[in-house]
């Protein structure tokens, strides 16, 4: 009974959430929207008990990346509305059609059984030993630790490649202002 | 059970050589970026990087040849919980990109002088790239694949850009970001599916599993292979998916182009080789048909896309899309002598490619603009030696007997001829492209050596420095000495791929 509550409750925020975003004319408090909408998804994970994912959801999606959208609203100017017409006028109708057919996709497969894995979840996520936190966890540093450990170069990359891009180089102005 | 209440965790064993390769050219660019914030002076700080990398480089190839003798004498083996296969097939194309990496390297020093550019970090990245290919070429996991494809990725879109005044450059950089982005969520997406499928991420657990369950429903294995598809054809710029390559190709600085062109080949092919063979080796009656349109489109595509440009770049990118048609004739044909031509193939192409577009770096000049074809007008008579060392490489790439050209097309072929059928079909659709293509590289070679007329701009092209030189002497050398006598290659790549773990 509670579990229904509870679901109805983040279910009405995640619907309004996301009928803002769609809707706002200022492009921040579409953003902010959006946390309301990623916020209560992060309920339903807990509802089913993932509490792993719970959490990413609400590191990575809630936080990290709606902080990325302000970030570029931001650098982009708050203050102007966004302009509303359309440079390309099919866009419109074939973005609702797109979205229909996606929608009854959606539809369609949920009521089907088509994934034909080989193991299903029978057993709830919390029964063995351990959560799913600590399962999550001991696959990360057993199975996946080549992977896992790729990731650290990724990071490197994106240091570097993120200096490489931004900063601006003393070497290169001095080329311009001899070529000016 | 430890104080804490907690299971201990049984780490999974290391073995050290097999991950040494890509270990140690990821510590050179770490090495690079840390020498780098105590080198403030560009003068010093250059060459020290330069001399980092070349350590990082020779230590890597070091380990490749330790893992092949190892690999001789005592089979291929796994290591890290099975998600590293250290076996023939992965020290080749190791071996392969490892090449591209010094030649690309040896290219950039001129370069990054010449256009007044920062060069420690652009050799930082080009390191993380090649140690991406080093993993994504001995990755046994679609999760391993897939980090290794960002590692590779991610620093070639910065290097793509890194001429950040040249707008060609920025939005080279910028279409490839967008578009290898999608690609490789593309790819995940199929991964994802084909776990869903199999429960297993590992290529082996994905084989063992199909071997013993016959599924009821396969559209969602065959989705996840058509996605994996999609992305890794992204990669290796395979048509339909190649509408990045001319842009990029031209926008990128050529050092850049030319490492794109043979290692990131190398290493997108060597992971759709490996999930196709490995993973999926029992269902090839579900993906040779897709290769083999595949393989259509891009030996089209790349020939006849060639003949209608006019900039030396863009025909080189869209033969570079022909070559892949023709490598993916050899992977097609799903037999172990498809996958060994496919390896002679890359490991040929490698060089010709970083060989061609260090020429065409040095004609195209300063500001890297301008490589018109116009531009190669009367090429003989002010470089006699660069446009014989062209006209040796354009004619390897069109498959000139004597030449190694020649040797890694007949693989193909031949491979193709074996696995009979409709393969037959793709190697004479193959030689008619074969033809087509011929067409331009003849066309570049006889522009060359057409006399400047009086209207004709003649701009001086930049000098050939040494690491310019060693790569253009190198590529011509091995084009001859493997067109000669290519046993030597060839008997690589046959006991690579024997010692192909499956």
């Amino acid at each position: 009974m509670v579990t229904l509550v509870l679901f109805i409750a983040f279910a009405i925020i995640a619907l309004v959430g996301a009928l803002g975003v769609v809707i706002s004319r200022n492009p921040v408090h579409s953003a902010l929207w959006l946390v309301a909408t990623l916020l209560s998804m992060a309920g339903f994970f807990i509802l089913e008990g993932a509490y792993l994912v719970s959490a990413v959801q609400v590191i990575v999606y809630a936080s990290a990346i709606v902080v990325l959208f302000l970030f570029v609203i931001m650098l982009l100017g708050v203050d102007r509305e966004e302009s509303l017409t359309d440079p390309l006028k099919v866009q419109r109708p074939v973005a609702l059609m797109l979205g229909l057919v996606v929608f009854a996709l959606l539809i369609g497969l949920m009521g089907n059984h088509w994934a034909t894995g080989a193991q299903s979840a029978t057993a709830a996520l919390e029964s063995g030993d351990g959560g799913n936190v600590e399962r999550v966890a001991r696959e990360i540093f057993t199975t996946y630790l080549w992977p896992f450990e790729l990731t650290s170069a990724l990071l490197v990359v994106a240091v570097v490649g993120g200096v490489a891009l931004a900063r601006r180089s003393r070497r290169a102005e001095a080329a311009s202002e001899v070529a000016q | 059970m430890n104080p804490l209440g907690v299971a201990s965790i049984v780490t999974p064993g290391v073995d050290w050589l097999g991950v040494a390769p890509v270990a140690l050219l990821a510590l050179a660019a770490i090495g690079i970026v840390l020498q780098r914030s105590i080198l403030r002076r560009a003068s010093v700080a250059y060459p020290s990087a330069l001399i980092v990398a070349a350590v990082g480089i020779i230590l890597s190839a070091v380990a490749l040849i330790a893992q092949w003798h190892r690999v001789q004498t005592d089979g291929s083996y796994t290591t890290l919980s099975k998600m590293v296969a250290v076996d023939g097939f992965s020290i080749f194309i190791g071996g392969v990109v490892l090449v591209a990496t010094a030649c690309s390297v040896l290219l950039a020093s001129r370069y990054l002088d010449r256009e007044r550019l920062d060069g420690p970090e652009y050799l930082a990245l080009m390191l993380l790239s090649a140690s991406g290919m080093l993993a994504m070429a001995s990755a046994n996991d679609l999760i391993a694949v897939f980090v290794a494809l960002e590692i590779v990725s991610i620093p070639l879109y910065v290097l793509v850009a890194y001429d950040r005044r040249r707008s060609t450059s920025l939005e080279a950089g910028m279409k490839y970001f967008l578009l290898g982005a999608f690609a490789s969520a593309v790819f995940l997406y199929g991964v994802a599916l084909t776990y869903g499928a199999t429960g297993s991420t590992g290529l082996v657990g994905i084989a063992n599993y199909l071997s013993e369950v016959t599924l009821l429903e396969r559209g969602t294995l065959l989705a996840g292979l058509v996605l994996m598809l999609v992305g890794l054809g992204f990669k290796v710029a395979a048509a339909p998916f190649h509408m990045w390559t001319p842009d990029v190709y031209q926008g990128a600085p050529t050092p850049v182009t030319a490492f794109m062109a043979s290692a990131t080949k190398a290493a997108a092919f060597a992971a759709l080789i490996r999930i196709l063979y490995t993973a999926l080796g029992g269902s090839s009656s579900d993906w040779r048909p897709l290769l083999w349109v595949l393989a259509v489109l891009s030996l089209l595509v790349g020939s006849i896309g060639a003949v209608i440009q006019t900039d030396v770049k863009r025909m080189l990118a869209y033969s570079s899309i022909n070559h892949a048609g023709f490598i993916l004739i050899g992977v097609q044909a799903g037999t172990i002598k498809g996958v060994s031509s496919a390896l002679t193939y890359l490991a040929i192409y490698a060089f010709l490619a970083v060989g061609s577009f260090a020429i065409v770096g040095v004609v195209a000049g300063r500001g890297d603009a301008d490589s018109d074809l116009e531009r190669f007008k009367g090429l003989s008579s002010r470089r006699t030696g660069l446009s014989w060392a062209f006209t040796l490489l354009l004619l390897a790439q069109a498959g000139v007997p004597l030449t190694a050209g020649f040797i890694a097309k007949f693989g193909v072929f031949s491979a193709a001829a074996g696995a009979g059928g409709t393969s037959y079909v793709l190697a004479l659709i193959g030689m008619l492209t074969a033809a087509i293509a011929a067409f331009v590289y003849l066309r570049i070679a006889a522009t060359m050596f057409t006399p400047a007329g009086e209207g004709d701009q003649v701009l001086a092209s930049s000098k050939v420095d040494l690491g310019t030189g060693i790569v253009i002497w190198f590529s011509c050398a091995l084009t001859i000495v493997i067109g000669v006598a290519p046993g030597f290659l060839l008997g690589l790549a046959e006991r690579a791929t024997l010692l192909f773990l499956r």
